[in-house]
């Protein structure tokens, strides 16, 4: 029996020729020093594949359709057996490839891999991370609930700002003038056969290029790359101390994924996917559109810019961001690879991190956002008020001063907190605020009568007691 | 390489090339047959665009003076299937007996939908924190301009709103 199936393994690798196929695995030889630096990339693809398996699951349960997509995500969320893990999967799944390419990305950048001979591996990685950024957004908007379908919106207002050619590009996004059903049937084409059969044909390329020009060294400080003595010294390297691909170098990326695994079941399971919204209406105003995580910075970018600059900016800068991402090894594709000669890759890797950081930061708190569910105040804000203090303090809250205004602990953070605001303004200066508004303020001359003005500032005085 | 006389080889040579030419031609022609019905059903939306159209949000008597009120009505040219998608909405206001504005919902900035705050007659914007007052004018916050309006007309007494594209906001404005 047993020597049976060795002839039916044996016939079928001597015609089907696996062995000879994964052959180069072995025989490929990379620099021994590789070490755990090098697993993010394959963590990369990793996601990659996971996204694949969630995403057909997801596939076979979902409604592509606008009138009923978010019926199909109730149904997956709320009733289809594991519907929901294999959500909070393919949602964290995107989370970590965006995530681990990031690292991917920086790590290739701080120790200069980029350079001779390899200057097509990072061009191809911008483009795999161009369209990851938009497997990511298509992939929020699929959810196709009121989040959803506002993010469209602001997506495609943004990409209207472009010169001339903007409003038509925004309208090919939408499908049309306004969000319709012809929307998600573009995202939903987009997002699962599109793009991801771009991204396979890019992923192929980008590690055939790996097998073409080998692993890089890690760099060593004095060691500078020469394109011309480089290819034959690499070469030599490795006759020399290289080891096979398999399984000296691949057992880490195994390893390694694997972890990857664990953590994103775990999340998967005991986190899951964000919550849905209500269902997509665009006669429904009271939503408050917010952006997956890995854009939140970009959205707090939006609000903090200063206006006269905006568009510029959002044109401009993705044009001389992608700009710079490609031109990069050519600007320097040779001379040392060490992070420790190169401080200014340093310095200038740590900033963009640290503005992105901050921005994220500032972003998941919003404070320039105004708090519709703030909870009103009510007259016991103010200690024995008198009928005016309280007629003050219902105004506070019909005028919408408290969507941005903090007394106490309740109320929105766009504006200063005036629980003691009596300390900083006197009462005429608070008249002219009120009446006058300011940059980031509306006027309220218009909209209050003498009487409530005069009601409004009696309460603001009143705080301290509180 | 070749064993056979000069001549020869250069017919070969000859013939390869008109071969490779051949194929990659072919090739292209595929290619080009093969991206048709891409590129068309990517455009659909532009093939079948259609002009815009005057909807009924109301009869006239249905707005107070003074009042703002938000309408909805249907999208110019929806798929059939899009059902409840394709409404969009507007804040109608009545200035004067004859007098009415319709706002876009769409905030200025990034098109986010504004909130109508009666009591103090302020647009909110939940995203980034642009006001706008009753007349549409910027108050505050990111927006470079106003709301954008709908052209609104009355017809025996009924009032209509030209659907329009969601507003995009360019570099100029
Ligand atoms: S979209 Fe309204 S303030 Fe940005």
């Amino acid at each position: 029996m047993r020597s049976y199936l060795k002839n039916i393994l044996k016939w079928m690798d001597d015609r089907g020729g696996f062995s000879e196929l994964l052959k180069p695995l072995t025989t490929h030889l990379v620099p021994p020093d590789a070490t755990w630096n090098y697993v993010w990339g394959s963590a990369t693809l990793f996601c990659l594949v996971l996204q694949v398996v969630t995403g057909i699951s997801l596939g076979f349960l979902y409604q592509p359709s606008a009138d009923v997509a978010y019926e199909s995500l109730q149904y997956i969320e709320n009733d289809a057996f594991l519907g929901s893990f294999i959500r909070g999967l393919h949602n964290w799944g995107a989370s970590g490839m965006v995530f681990l390419m990031g690292i991917h990305m920086v790590r290739v950048y701080l120790n200069a891999a980029y350079k001779y001979p390899r200057e097509m591996s990072w061009i191809t990685g911008v483009i795999l991370m161009a369209i990851t950024i938009i497997m990511a957004f298509t992939g929020q908007l699929l959810r196709w609930d009121n989040n959803g379908v506002w993010s469209a919106v602001v997506a495609a207002e943004q990409m209207g700002r472009i010169p001339f050619i903007g409003k038509s590009i925004s309208y090919f996004l939408l499908g049309g003038d306004t969000i319709g059903g012809e929307t998600l049937n573009r995202f939903f084409s987009m997002h699962v056969f599109l793009f991801p059969a771009l991204i396979f044909l890019m992923v192929t390329y980008h590690l055939y290029l790996v097998f073409r020009n080998g692993i890089s060294e890690p760099p060593k400080a004095g060691r500078p790359v020469n394109p011309k003595t480089y290819r034959k010294w690499y070469e030599e390297m490795l006759q020399k101390k290289g080891v096979p691909f398999f399984p000296d170098a691949l057992w880490r990326d195994a390893i390694f994924s694997a972890l990857v695994l664990v953590v994103l079941l775990v999340l998967a399971f005991f986190v899951g996917a964000p919550a849905l919204t209500t269902a997509p209406d665009m006669t429904n105003v009271n939503v408050d559109p917010k952006p997956d995580w890995y854009f939140t910075w970009i959205f707090a970018l939006f609000a903090l810019m200063p206006r006269e600059i905006e568009s510029y900016v959002m044109f401009f800068g993705p044009v001389i961001g992608i700009g710079l991402l490609f031109a990069l090894p050519f600007l320097s594709n040779k001379g040392e690879r060490s992070p420790l000669k190169r401080p200014w890759a340093v310095a200038g890797t740590l900033f963009i991190v640290l503005s992105i950081s901050s921005l994220w930061y500032i972003g998941s708190i919003a404070p320039w956002s105004p708090r519709f569910d703030a909870e009103p105040l009510t007259k016991y804000t103010v200690p024995k008020a008198s009928s005016q203090v309280e007629r003050g303090i219902q105004l506070f809250n019909d005028e919408g001063c408290i969507y941005c205004h903090q007394i106490g602990e309740q109320g929105g953070i766009r504006g200063p907190n005036l629980t003691n605001v009596q300390n900083r303004l006197n009462k005429d200066q608070l008249i002219i605020r009120i009446v006058n508004g300011a940059e980031n303020m509306p006027a309220y001359g218009g909209s209050l009568t003498k009487e409530e003005l005069a009601d409004i500032v009696e309460f603001l005085l009143q705080n301290q007691k509180k | 390489m070749c064993d056979c006389e000069e001549g020869q080889d250069k017919d070969t040579i000859k013939r390869r090339n008109f071969l490779t030419k051949l194929t990659s031609g072919i090739g292209m022609v595929i290619g080009a047959i093969l991206a048709f019905p891409l590129i068309t059903a990517m455009l659909d939306p532009v093939t079948r665009k259609k002009k815009q159209v005057w909807r009924r949000v109301g009869s006239m008597n249905d707005f107070k003076l003074g009042e703002t009120k938000m309408v909805t009505f249907k999208s110019a040219s929806p798929y059939t299937w899009s059902k409840k998608i394709a409404n969009s909405a507007a804040y109608v206001r009545r200035e004067s007996s004859n007098d009415f504005v319709a706002f876009s919902v769409n905030c200025a900035h990034l098109g986010c939908p504004v909130r109508w705050v009666e009591k103090s007659e302020l647009f909110l914007c939940p995203c980034h924190g642009g006001v706008y007052y009753k007349d549409g004018s910027r108050a505050a916050g990111p927006p470079p301009r106003g709301l954008y309006r709908y052209p609104l007309r009355v017809k025996d007494e009924v009032l209509e709103i030209e659907t329009q594209a969601i507003p995009i906001t360019t570099m100029d404005a």
